[in-house]
């Protein structure tokens, strides 16, 4: 029994080995790479197309809504919390987890505020009756 | 990144895209606003899911503090104050994305880019051009919302060689921008942020305060081009997607505001119009008298008009008259009269203010018509009530090729029955220039603040 656990525990050993070999030959690959350089033209061409989605999307919101536009935009261009989340999420306490955590503060202030204003402005805009 | 990550992502881009979607009508627009907060729960959940995200005690603590601030703001803040409320969270966005830059810096492995000092070339360019639109935004933003607050002079602040020093300014960010790509140096980092701090400064206070709605939207632009920039460095569609959506709905804006003003965005940029400097240069003395009425007079002459078309402008949100504006235009209504609101692309200091501010003021929206919608019916029309507007009801914007405003798409409140003019005194608008209007035969002009005017002619109606 003890045999069949040792030997298990040296398959793991090995197993963690080849799988940081595995790693550091990935991140090697992929600096000799030049990183992402092919993130980069994938990113242009999205960034690119979902300028033409704006475009067409924003020029239909009706003048009178304007600023709830405002006000949304505002709002959902704090999604960069995303990274602000990946900045503050390792365990261990360094000032690049600190920068993470005050732009989380920054973003979520943002998106409540941008929100809950914007909610605010909708809910007055009401038909004849 | 996971499949199914990306995945979530997506749903999340295209729950943004479908929310500005929902304000393409007011019927909609509510239903737009709860897609987007679930775009961005789907967002922020994915992303606490994230194998390398595990400190959800301090994440928790910092997202509910902002939460609160913002929800606290949010809630209070009066709807005049709209424009600047707005200003102020485009500087925090900017905030956040030099702080997100700065950390990618300092820890790249958290972000996938390598390891400190040997950060890939194309991580550093997207990091950095991400962090200097941040930091523009920034600063920007707070010189904004001091305009509009009235924290700094509304004034244009002109000065001999301003955009020779811009423009050295920019070239030196492009430089430290190459130096840094190439040294990865963390002094550099900070350089090219306090270089970008300066000239976000320096690129607003020679704008006037009337120029302030072009320069919102136009930080609006940039917070979305910012967020994207970091959508590079993170590999991170959604935040590209986004910022797109951002930036080009904040290009499109200023676009619409440079046009109802016929200035291009450039002769907004380069700043120096109106204020102080421009009425004292324009406003030539006028030996003219205009006629004078009272509000008795106008109860009078409304309560007998059929047809009744009120154009408000930024001294109604001013002296917060829009409630007691409401309540003289509901008495026209109940005396058989058809009461209409008019509104000028660039009348208030943040596109589509005037008619969140009648909105709030319980104007139902389908009585609130642009200026395409409306400006025939005007010679159909007994009586034009100008309040708080001036500029964009000036005829010499399409006969006087000197005037400064030459060109402006107007309201053509001149071809109305009868025109009042409510205004506090006979100075000129925000471009200097004298209006044409106020002495014609047909303009009475009301003198007095807009709101002690609306509530006297309310009198008057009563009687």
């Amino acid at each position: 029994m003890s045999e069949i656990s040792n030997q298990l525990e040296s398959l793991s050993y090995k197993a963690q080995q080849i799988a940081n070999e595995a790693s550091q030959l990935a991140s090697s690959v992929a600096e000799t790479s030049g990183g992402h350089s092919d993130f980069i033209i994938f990113g242009i061409t999205v960034l690119v197309l979902a300028c033409f989605v704006g475009y067409y999307v924003v020029w239909s919101v009706t003048p009178a809504l304007h600023s709830p536009l405002m006000g949304v935009t505002n709002a959902i261009s704090s999604v960069i919390i995303v990274g602000a989340l990946l900045a503050a999420g390792p365990v261990d306490s360094n000032i690049s987890k600190y920068f993470g955590l005050v732009a989380v503060t920054l973003a979520a202030v943002n998106i409540f505020g941008g929100f809950v204003v914007t909610n605010r402005m909708l809910s007055m805009f009401k038909k004849k009756q | 990144m996971s499949t199914l990550t990306t995945a979530a992502y997506l749903v999340s881009s295209v729950l943004f895209i479908l929310s500005l979607r929902g304000l393409s009508h007011p019927s909609t627009a509510r239903r737009g606003n709860f897609l987007g907060i679930l775009g961005m729960t789907i967002a922020i959940v994915t992303t606490l899911s994230n194998p390398g995200v595990l400190s959800y005690k301090e994440i928790g603590i910092a997202f509910l503090i902002g939460g609160l601030i913002g929800t606290s703001i949010a809630v209070k803040i009066q709807m005049t104050a709209l424009p600047q409320l707005v200003a102020a969270f485009h500087s925090l966005v900017g905030l956040a994305a030099v702080f997100v830059a700065a950390s990618a810096y300092y820890n790249p492995s958290a972000f996938n880019i390598g390891t400190v000092g040997s950060i890939p070339i194309g991580s550093l360019i997207e990091m950095s051009i991400g962090t200097a639109i941040g930091a523009v935004t920034f600063t920007g933003s707070i010189i904004a919302f001091g305009k509009l607050q009235g924290f700094v002079s509304g004034n244009p602040l002109v000065f001999k060689g301003q955009h020779f020093i811009n423009l050295l300014l920019g070239l030196g960010i492009i430089a430290l921008i190459v130096k840094f790509c190439i040294d990865q140096n963390q002094e550099l980092f900070w350089l090219i942020v306090f270089a970008s701090f300066v000239i976000g400064v320096l690129l607003i206070v020679p704008i006037g305060g009337a120029d302030m709605p072009v320069i919102v939207s136009m930080l609006n632009s940039y917070s979305g081009w910012a967020a994207a920039g970091i959508g590079f460095t993170l590999s991170n569609n959604l935040l590209i997607i986004t910022g797109a959506l951002v930036g080009s709905s904040g290009a499109i804006l200023s676009y619409i505001m440079c046009k109802g003003m016929n200035r291009s965005f450039l002769n907004v940029l380069l700043g120096g119009f109106g204020g102080e400097q421009a009425a004292s240069a324009g406003g030539v003395k006028d030996d003219r008298q205009a006629k004078q009425g009272n509000a008795a007079d106008a109860a009078f002459m409304m309560k007998n008009s059929k047809t009744i078309i009120i154009v408000p402008g930024y001294g109604m949100a001013v002296a917060q008259a829009q409630h007691a504006l409401r309540e003289m235009g509901d008495l026209l209504k109940a005396a058989g009269a058809e009461v209409r609101y008019a509104i000028h692309p660039v009348a208030g200091r943040m596109p589509g203010h005037m008619n969140v501010l009648l909105a709030e003021a319980n104007v139902p929206y389908d009585e609130v018509l642009e200026l395409d919608e409306i400006n025939r019916d005007f010679s159909e029309t007994d009586v034009a009530f100008v309040i708080g507007a001036n500029d964009v009801t000036n005829p010499a914007a399409k006969t006087d090729k000197t005037s400064a405003i030459y060109g402006m798409p107007i309201l053509d409140v001149e071809n109305a029955g009868q025109v009042f003019f409510v205004k506090r005194g006979m100075a000129s608008g925000y471009a200097g220039v004298q209006n044409e209007l106020f002495f014609r035969d047909n303009t009475l002009m009301l003198f007095g603040d807009a709101k002690k005017v609306c509530e006297d002619i309310i009198k008057g109606l009563e009687n």
